[in-house]
């Protein structure tokens, strides 16, 4: 029987459709501090790249990752080291939950040479192997059979490596991510999926995109175990990714996680090119529960950690950021004469 | 020792010996691993490898150059298989997106050792999507390595090389040239990537050949030395890097140069080496550099329509003829 069409929700705003409370048991300490360490890291970084843009500090573009940060926290929380991750054209976030320096990373925004790409890169292309993050890509899905790739290789060695790639609700549309998808269904691979299902595609809304609700749905198409979870908690994303990751070590093959999360700043930048494509009211709503406010409230009202150790995660990582900010403005322009370094290995 | 070994025996000998001599070397692809590739390019590897180096993939070629970049990238030498150079088409983003500029986007900390294998060319009737010869495309890409090798031992010699060359080379085999047959040595060995070959000396007019177009200009030289003309024919080999230097020695001592390729003229690789002569050599050269590839048509079909498509030997000598009637 043919499935009826879905009727037109293209006016629909999204909207948090979770327990504003929370539906995860509290952790305990380390890991509430570790994952708010990772949130707040992501928050400063982004808030500070976002108003050096606006003031024309940075050249190019920058595609913010504030009310996001749940999901790569929570998400890269499970990992180690030696686990690898893709990123997307969104990449600031993983990068830095996964443990990137904050000077190489304001240094490669400034383009200078003491950047991650020295200056070859820019905000979409930062990569550190030494932490297993493979690299942001600015082609929406290329990452996903990248990863694929780097999950063959961790098999291919037996060294009990997973590999997660991270893309948008937007990238489930694009064929590498179902060619990857199977492909790593069809070779047992491990490997775990996580979208970021922001409800956006750049300016076009979920609704308009596709028919499904949920993009976890795809996963079965692929013979591939999902799970959805709260995007915008890092307990919650943090408990099915685990689940996801330690399947995918013990050989159980690839998962997909969906996080239902949300994106405060433009598509491109912060304010952005001021397209009228969502509301205030929904901006807000999504902003009642906000990451990092939902897990210090829940901590703190469970007695897990006291308020001066968020506070002062909040003043050290504000401190770091001012002086990686400093050491990028201070960094040389690359020289012209050196233009073709890196195009080839030799 | 030499033995005299088809195009693709010795393709699949070289593949063999660099998967023997290197645990980190594997193969993915349609059709490799149980059928060993729909033109016996793989043959025999999945019995001797097994299934961890010989990987059978589904129809989905982003993914399957996808996992050799992300793989690659990760320190292992990925044979990624695109049956047809057409299919580029579908998985042109990891080739010239990902592949390519991985290196020099991420700041030159990553290496990206993959070899790409694919079959090109026209001649066997296989029409317009499975007829390409496409390395136009991919040379004008930074970060890639594209070879065409013309003999057995090229096509032993350059799949090593590749293989281990640190960054992505697309090794494309010519579909008619699979049967040809030629000395090959038995021992594994590299033909560097980047110098041209002379395949035959001469003094009064240079053909450089790209892939099977070597053939015909080998014949076309054979003929023209019964008319008392001396050709020196000039394989590159490897069109990205391109060896000027050799040509333009060459063009140095004989002032006049055709270049031929069955790819379509326009926009072709001998326009790139037609600009680099006159640029390096325009003082010595004697006439215009002549240019031969096929029509700007898509590759037809019929067996007639495709003779008349591709340069032949007939054409390579009148051309020659032109260039030596100028004075």
């Amino acid at each position: 029987m043919t499935r009826a069409a879905t009727a037109d929700q293209s006016s629909r705003p999204t909207q948090p459709a979770v327990d504003p409370a929370g539906t995860t048991e509290i952790p305990e300490a380390s890991v509430l501090l570790d994952l708010h360490r990772r949130m707040v890291r992501i928050r400063v970084f982004e808030t500070e790249a976002g108003r050096l843009m606006e003031s024309g500090l940075l050249p190019g573009f920058l595609h913010l990752y504030v009310g996001q940060e749940a999901v790569a926290a929570g998400a890269i929380s499970t990992l180690r080291d030696s686990d690898q991750i893709t990123s997307t054209h969104r990449g600031h976030g993983h990068a830095v939950a996964k443990g990137a320096d904050f000077r190489q990373m304001f240094a490669e925004l400034y383009g200078r040479v003491d950047g991650y790409c020295h200056g070859r890169g820019g905000s979409m292309h930062i990569n550190d192997l030494s932490i297993g993050m493979l690299g942001a890509n600015g082609i929406v899905g290329a990452g996903i059979p990248i990863a694929v790739g780097a999950a063959f290789a961790g098999a291919y060695r037996s060294d009990g490596s997973v590999a997660m790639a991270f893309f948008g609700d937007g990238a489930s549309n694009i064929g590498s991510f179902h060619e990857a998808a199977n492909l790593a269904a069809v070779l047992h691979l491990p490997v775990v999926f996580v979208c970021e299902n922001n409800g956006y595609a750049e300016f076009t809304p979920q609704a308009r995109h596709m028919l499904l609700t949920d993009v976890a749905d795809r996963a079965a198409a692929y013979g591939m175990p999902s799970e959805i979870c709260d995007g915008m908690d890092a307990v919650a994303v943090r408990a099915a990714t685990l689940r996801a990751v330690d399947r995918a070590r013990a050989g159980g093959g690839p998962t997909m996680v969906e996080a239902k999360t949300y994106r405060y700043y433009d598509h491109q930048g912060v304010k952005g090119l001021r397209i009228a494509y969502r509301t205030q009211e929904e901006i807000d709503a999504w902003k009642e529960r906000d990451a990092i406010k939902l897990l210090e409230s829940r901590a703190t009202a469970a007695g897990a950690v006291p308020p001066e150790q968020f506070a002062a995660i909040w003043e050290q990582t504000r401190a770091e950021t001012a002086a990686a900010v400093a050491f990028a403005e201070a960094s040389p322009e690359p020289d012209p004469a050196d233009i073709a370094r890196g195009v080839y290995s030799e | 020792m030499t033995r005299t070994l088809t195009y693709v025996k010795a393709f699949n000998e070289g593949l063999a010996q660099v998967m023997r001599d290197d645990d980190d070397v594997f193969v993915a692809g349609e059709d490799v691993a149980g059928y060993g590739g729909v033109f016996h390019m793989f043959d025999g590897l999945l019995s001797e490898f097994g299934p961890r180096r010989v990987v059978d993939t589904p129809i989905s070629e982003a993914a399957i150059i996808g996992l050799g970049v992300g793989a690659a990238a990760r320190g292992l030498r990925p044979v990624c298989d695109l049956m047809f150079m057409d299919f580029l088409g579908v998985c042109m983003d990891q080739v010239v997106n990902q592949a390519a500029k991985m290196k020099f986007m991420y700041g030159g900390s990553v290496k990206v050792p993959l070899t790409i294998t694919t079959a090109a060319g026209a001649g066997l009737g296989a029409a317009a999507q499975h007829s390409q010869s496409l390395e136009a495309w991919l040379a004008h890409t930074p970060g890639l390595k594209v070879v065409m090798p013309a003999t057995p031992a090229d096509a032993k010699g350059m799949i090593i090389s590749a293989v281990r060359d640190d960054n992505p080379v697309i090794v494309m085999l010519n579909k008619v040239l699979l049967g040809s047959k030629g000395e090959v040595p038995e021992e594994l060995y590299e033909t560097p990537i980047g110098k041209a070959a002379t395949l035959r000396t001469g003094d009064d007019v240079t053909v450089v050949a790209l892939g099977r177009m070597t053939v015909e200009a080998l014949a076309a030289a054979e003929e023209l030395a019964a008319d008392g003309v001396s050709v020196e024919v000039i394989d590159p080999r490897s069109v990205q890097p391109l060896d000027t230097d050799t040509i333009v020695a060459s063009v140095g001592r004989t002032n006049r140069v055709l270049v031929v390729h069955e790819a379509v003229r326009f926009g072709g690789i001998g326009a790139e080496i037609a600009a680099q002569v006159q640029e390096a050599a325009f003082d010595y050269l004697d006439a215009p550099v002549l240019r031969l590839g096929a029509p700007f048509t898509p590759v037809p079909f019929s067996p007639v329509l495709e003779r008349a498509y591709i340069p032949d030997r007939t054409r390579i000598a009148d051309g020659c003829r032109r260039l030596l009637e100028r004075r």
